[in-house]
């Protein structure tokens, strides 16, 4: 089993000590195609491809990030807002990624195809709501989880529609075709300029009521969160020179716009949905359902409503994440996928949009630099020599999850109501 | 022998005490089992138009798995039940609500992780704003109705006393605290019908007053009230007709004064 998403550790960079944070650079060449044809490697050239590497590095980072972000927020919004269980959202990604690209490899258009993935994901939703919402809180639980494992199966077996384990290639990218002007570039840097504007003022916001909150005090929150603050700067950075430099990369630096777009406009949508009277009632089914019920709301109809549009943005998200892989396969999709969904949302604070953003954001962070582990295994070996060496791959897997859940638990113990989340909130009775 | 024929009589004997007014509700013959306990037997009960009307009897009476019938968060095995002329048994809880009857919980029930005012707004029924669409489509329109909405809430939680805990957690009320609020939350809704399952239990004395003083004032407003109660006072302060239920039965109906003289009411309650 693999225990590690697939990217960027397997797909783009190898993970050996020296090329932690260097690309591997054959594979860069091959990736960058024409463009690097007749290349010769002087100093001044080797520090450009330097830079370069660094820049697609952290794009890629931004892309799987905002993929993990926007499945995420479809989590947030089943479980956070209305208390659904669902331990098998890597279905809907499983559905959106596949519809995309077969159906994307038929030459149909791609927003189109991502529509349609999403479409049938929602309709999963119905399904399973159909025959579980009724029934006791769990059996939703029990049914997601085998249902995302019938989907990945019935991906594995079916060759004829999904090559099986071959998995499928060779599907058109969004904007990969796309030689921009300097004008379209600087129409896309504006846009990503508005995103960013509109980020650092929400954390500006949280930041100014969080110290009021506190009375002129500053705590470990704060700091983190407006270093953060700061770090999204340096991101947006990279991001905007990787678009103005898009004819590079087209695939990559038109997915990282895409993949930010979405996850922008999904959050913005269910911050307003969350804010609204319909996000109300999610919140009343999650708290009580039978109050919900008893003034008046239609609990079966709105739990429904909560699974397709959770389902549907998971599905857009399975749409990024073929695209970013640039190949299908069904293992990509086993429960572990859901367990990181999971992990983000609970990292961040339930019940928190911009929470599960953060949750997203310290995942990836925390796997990219877990990268460190070969070397750090290599110089505690020689410290201790009774320590070995290097560490296969299997293992380092297997440890890095293994920081994960006792980060977890570390975080329960001191903070149990996620980064984000409110503490008064634990202390209620029903 | 003689005791199965005076219970075959008894559903027909309560029907026919009808009340003068125009009775909003109407149950008859309803019965409910839980695998071999019989917790409703052919109960009968009415509820006249602008009443306050009480229902008590001993624990395990059957009283709130009336009440769970009256509004079909249980479905009755058997009868029927009609509110404002329309039969609405086998309409959906919250389609029931639409019709303007709601129930409150004998243990009370609040949304903890929202804020008081919060429960508040979530009562009002058919808000543009609880459908998906209308959330990007009439955004205007849900503004003004929150507005509006809002002073209305804060208008019933001032006269609940809540209405300095407004913006605090409903899960941070005390017992009577949410007693209040859940029958500020069941008057937003603006219904007809308003069943209340024990509002004075657990509640303090001073508190019970106030419940009792509210309920009259939206009573002389033309609310009606539906009241379990095992607080004799409080029944004999606020109800105009009681009606008494044992082991499921009717077993009375009528003034509180006559109720409580009632030789077989005092039987139920105290024993022989
Ligand atoms: N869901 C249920 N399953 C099985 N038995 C039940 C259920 N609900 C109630 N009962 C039983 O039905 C009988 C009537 O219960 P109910 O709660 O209606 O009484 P009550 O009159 O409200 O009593 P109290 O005054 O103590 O609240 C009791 O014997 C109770 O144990
Ligand atoms: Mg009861």
């Amino acid at each position: 089993m693999r225990l590690i998403p697939h990217f960027p550790a397997n797909v783009t960079f190898q993970v050996r000590p020296k090329t932690i944070l260097l690309p591997d650079r054959d594979r860069h060449r091959r990736r960058s195609g024409s463009a690097l044809v007749g290349y010769k490697p002087t100093a001044l050239h080797k520090s450009t491809k330097q830079r370069d590497g660094m820049t697609n590095y952290l794009v890629s980072l931004i892309v799987v990030t905002a993929t993990y972000a926007l499945f995420s927020l479809g989590l947030n919004l089943q479980w956070g807002l209305t208390g659904l269980i669902n331990f098998g959202h890597v279905a809907s990604m499983t559905l959106g990624a596949y519809t995309t690209v077969l159906l994307s490899a038929q030459a149909v258009p791609l927003p189109v195809a991502v529509f349609c993935g999403a479409l049938l994901a929602a309709l999963l939703g119905v399904l399973i709501g159909f025959f579980t919402l009724r029934l006791r809180e769990d059996y939703l639980s029990i049914v997601t989880i085998g249902v995302s494992e019938v989907i990945r199966l019935v991906a594995l077996n079916e060759e004829w529609l999904t090559r099986g384990a071959f998995g499928v290639q060779n599907f058109p990218l969004p904007l990969a075709q796309f030689r921009p002007t300097l004008f379209s570039r600087l129409v896309m840097i504006g846009i990503l300029t508005l995103i960013a504007i509109w980020a650092i003022g929400r954390v500006v916001q949280w930041l100014r009521q969080r110290f009021q909150k506190l009375n002129g005090a500053i705590d470990g929150t704060l700091i983190g969160v407006a270093l953060l603050g700061l770090g999204g700067l340096w991101v947006y950075w990279i991001a905007a020179t990787s678009l103005y430099r898009f004819s590079d990369n087209p695939a990559r630096s038109g997915l990282m716009l895409i993949s930010v777009v979405l996850t922008a406009i999904a959050f913005w949508m269910l911050e307003r949905l969350a804010h609204s009277p319909w996000g109300r009632i999610l919140k009343a089914i999650r708290e009580d359902e039978e109050v919900a019920k008893a003034l008046g709301k239609d609990v079966f109809w709105y739990k429904q409503q909560s699974l397709m549009l959770g389902n549907a943005i998971a599905a857009v998200a399975g749409s990024l994440l073929a695209w970013q892989l640039t190949s299908v396969y069904p293992s990509t999709f086993e429960p572990l996928t859901t367990f990181y969904a999971w992990i983000i949302v609970v990292l961040g604070g339930a019940g928190n949009n911009a929470g599960t953003i953060l949750g997203a954001v310290i995942l990836w962070a925390y796997f990219e630099v877990t990268r460190f582990l070969p070397n750090l295994v290599q110089a505690l070996h020689s410290a201790v020599p009774l320590i070995p060496p290097t560490i296969d791959p299997a293992r380092e897997g297997a440890v890095r999850l293994m920081f994960i859940g006792l980060l977890l638990m570390l975080l329960m113990m001191l903070r149990p109501q996620g980064i984000l989340g409110k503490k008064e909130e634990l202390t209620l009775d029903r | 022998m003689s005791e199965s024929t005076q219970t075959q009589a008894e559903p027909a004997d309560f029907s026919a005490a009808r009340s003068e007014n125009r009775s909003l509700l109407a149950a008859s013959g309803l019965v409910k089992r839980f695998g071999g306990l019989v917790a409703v037997d052919r109960a009968t009960i009415e509820v006249a138009q602008g009443s306050i009307t009480g229902l008590i009897g001993p624990n395990g009476a059957g009283k709130t798995t009336l009440f769970n019938l009256l509004s079909n968060f249980l479905r009755p095995d058997a009868g029927e039940v009609l509110f404002d002329g329309h039969p609405i048994h086998r309409l959906a809880p919250h389609q029931v609500a639409h019709q303007g009857l709601v129930r409150t919980f004998q243990v009370a029930r609040v949304l903890s992780r929202l804020s008081v005012l919060e429960n508040m707004l979530l009562a009002t029924q058919r808000q543009t704003g609880e459908q998906f669409w209308n959330v990007w489509l009439r955004a205007g329109q849900i503004a003004r109705e929150e507005r509006a909405e809002r002073d209305r809430a804060m208008e019933i939680l001032h006269s609940v006393g809540l209405a300095e805990k407004a913006h605090d957690y409903a899960g941070g009320l005390s017992g009577g605290q949410r007693k209040l609020l859940e029958i500020g939350r069941a008057l937003m809704t603006n219904p007809k019908l308003i069943l209340l399952d024990e509002p004075a239990a657990g509640v303090n004395p001073t508190l019970i007053n106030q419940i009792c003083d509210r309920i009259l004032q939206w009573n002389q407003a033309g609310m009606t009230f539906l009241i379990i109660e095992h607080n004799m006072d409080v029944v004999m302060s606020l109800c105009d007709r009681v009606w008494v239920l044992a082991e499921g039965r009717n077993l009375a109906v009528g003034k509180p004064q006559e109720i409580q003289t009632n030789p077989q009411v005092l039987e139920a309650y105290l024993g022989k």
